[in-house]
């Protein structure tokens, strides 16, 4: 075990930063957002086998980890009677930011922080990982949308392909009988090409 | 209050039983209560989300609701249980070589637990002599059944589980993983986890933990105090429901329907078969295949329902030896007051019935004077 810091001696405490989080990518983001705000000591630490061993070989000031990883429980055997030097206490034991705790869980982050650490300097580290977690679900839900909007293209590429070979039109006149069918049955058009390759197949 | 929402969240173990039932089976919306069932990854999250009003209601560690009230490590928040979802229900797995090891130790049958405690105590001993690595035995969370009948156990034999042997807490679906590749050597755990390590032959159940106590309280339906008080009606709605669906879960003849919805995917999402063995308290202990029975593995409804300060008590008792808490006399009081017969008398009509067979202490520990609520600091200290 390292030998332990006299953070009240220190003015500015270069914090020593642990991300717990099966995500490499919104792992990553954090870490980025955290090395941007001038935290340089950031780990991160995916594999979570062995997982006390290792934070404790790493000693953090701080411990961020992600609401869906199981792990999280046992991080909560760090709050027990023990040797260890350190006692990190959980976000949550400061009940006096409700609005910050429950947006860190709506978030899905959750941080353990080491007993003495200043309260302001924790809540902009929260303030930051609950910030990165909203933009890597929205970057998730975005991809998801683009991917399904690729997946209703080639749909409607096949559909027309479909008819432009069976009726001979052109691919724009294809694509209007498409869309005007759609209107006329108050349906998108992706159903209506999605109907068409049923058809097709069907009578293939 | 028709349709009123609530969110519950549970975490996919056998003993969430009820509480599945009551919202699959309709026993919830037919008391007009629209229940969300919110699948959870941790005891951590269940414990936050409920303090802080994201959950109304959650199955939760009998220990945890008892730790929150007290504000033990964490934040302090009441906990009101009206309804017990479970009794015992854990098991205490060893790898092939410490089974090897300790059955070579012993002085006598090992399915006796004070012999195989006593046999681990000079496995223990041994280890140390030689300068070996002291055991690793894995655990669910530190506030947990699991943690104090593997202590309760062990010390029994002599053994200072804080100094012998390391106890970690490993996140149950990590269980079976963490003894094949030898970094626990044991686990107590509930259901599937003892099972699957027995059926990939790389595990023996040494014990039930109903071999260690005949009855412990094991999880609980939890709810916040304060939302207790706010909603009594909508809490009698729920407890109702609970009372419908734990007589459903008993009964024989709804067995394979009872099996077939708690494993569905977004459930437990285990084999039906799992499931029933679990129910029915019919385990393979062994790799070679030999099976054990015990209508006390695990109780769901059948008298396990109505909760029973006693236990409340006897955790409470466990805390303070393993240094988890400090003794008073009024956190006693606190901690026997979270649970809650008298609610679940006067919502579901019952008075207690005494059941056949049960140990007069309502606890029936395997060691020890009987357990006596009144002195938890001397009787929850038995020598061995």
């Amino acid at each position: 075990m390292p030998p332990v810091r006299n953070r009240a001696m220190d003015p500015t405490p270069n914090l020593n930063i642990v991300i717990v989080d099966e995500n490499p990518i919104r792992a990553a983001i954090l870490e980025d957002g955290l090395r941007e705000a001038g935290f340089t000591q950031v780990v991160r630490i995916g594999e979570t086998a062995n997982l006390l061993a290792r934070i404790y070989a790493i000693d953090p000031d701080v411990i961020l980890i992600d609401l869906e990883n199981p792990s999280r429980d046992v991080l909560e055997q760090m709050f027990q009677v023990s040797r260890i030097v350190k006692r990190p206490i959980a976000m949550f034991v400061d009940q006096s930011d409700t609005a910050s705790i429950q947006a860190s869980v709506d978030a899905g982050v959750s941080a353990y922080i080491v007993d003495g650490l200043k309260k302001e300097r924790m809540k902009h580290i929260l303030d930051l990982c609950i910030s990165r977690f909203n933009a890597f679900s929205r970057l998730q839900t975005e991809l998801e949308r683009a991917k399904s909007a690729l997946e209703e293209r080639k749909v409607i590429d096949r559909a027309k392909g479909i008819l432009m070979k069976a009726k001979n039109l052109t691919e724009e006149q294809a694509y209007a009988l498409m869309r005007k069918t759609a209107m006329n049955e108050n349906k998108k058009i992706v159903e209506i090409a999605q109907s068409i390759i049923t058809a097709a197949d069907l009578l293939r | 209050m028709s349709g009123e929402r609530l969110h519950i969240g549970f975490i996919p173990l056998c003993d969430a039983a009820v509480l599945l039932i009551a919202v699959d089976k309709n026993f919830c919306a037919d008391e007009g209560l629209d229940v969300e069932l919110v699948r959870e990854v941790s005891w951590s999250n269940m414990r936050d989300k409920l303090n802080i009003g994201l959950f109304d209601a959650t199955h939760l560690l009998a220990p945890v609701a008892i730790a929150s009230t007290l504000g033990l490590g964490h934040v302090k928040v009441p906990i009101t249980a009206p309804f017990n979802l479970g009794i015992n229900g854990n098991a205490i797995t060893v790898s092939p070589e410490l089974h090897a090891a300790i059955e070579g130790a012993a002085a006598g049958d090992i399915s006796d637990p004070l012999v195989s405690a006593q046999a681990l105590a000079r496995v223990v001993a041994e280890r140390k002599r030689r300068g070996h690595e002291p055991l690793t035995f894995g655990i669910t969370f530190p506030y947990s059944t699991h943690n104090y009948h593997l202590r309760f156990w062990m010390a029994a034999g002599g053994i200072d589980p804080d100094e012998d042997v390391r106890l970690i807490v490993l996140p149950p679906p990590y269980m079976v993983e963490s003894l094949a590749n030898k970094h626990v050597e044991a686990f107590c755990v509930g259901a599937p986890w003892n099972s699957v390590a027995v059926d990939l032959g790389i595990g023996y159940i040494l014990h039930f933990v109903s071999d260690i106590l005949a009855s412990a309280a094991e999880k609980v339906l939890a709810v916040r105090s304060s939302w207790a008080q706010e909603n009594p009606d909508t809490l009698a709605a729920l407890v109702r429901a609970h009372g419908r669906a734990a007589a459903f879960v008993e009964e024989m003849a709804n067995r394979d329907e009872v099996g077939a919805l708690l494993a569905a995917p977004n459930r437990i999402g285990v084999s039906v078969d799992v499931i029933c063995r679990t129910l029915d308290g019919r385990l393979k202990i062994a790799p070679d295949g030999t099976v054990r029975e015990s209508e006390r593995y695990l109780r769901i409804g059948r008298g396990a329902s109505r909760p029973d300060p006693v236990h409340a008590a006897w955790l409470y008792g466990q805390m303070v030896r393993w240094r988890q808490a400090e003794f008073s006399l009024d956190r006693l009081a606190a901690a026997q007051q979270v649970f809650r017969p008298d609610l679940y008398d006067a919502i579901l009509g019952s008075r207690p019935t005494p059941r056949a067979g049960e140990p007069a202490d309502h606890i029936g520990a395997f060691v020890g004077p009987p357990f006596d609520p009144a002195d938890v600091a001397r009787s929850a200290n038995p020598k061995g």
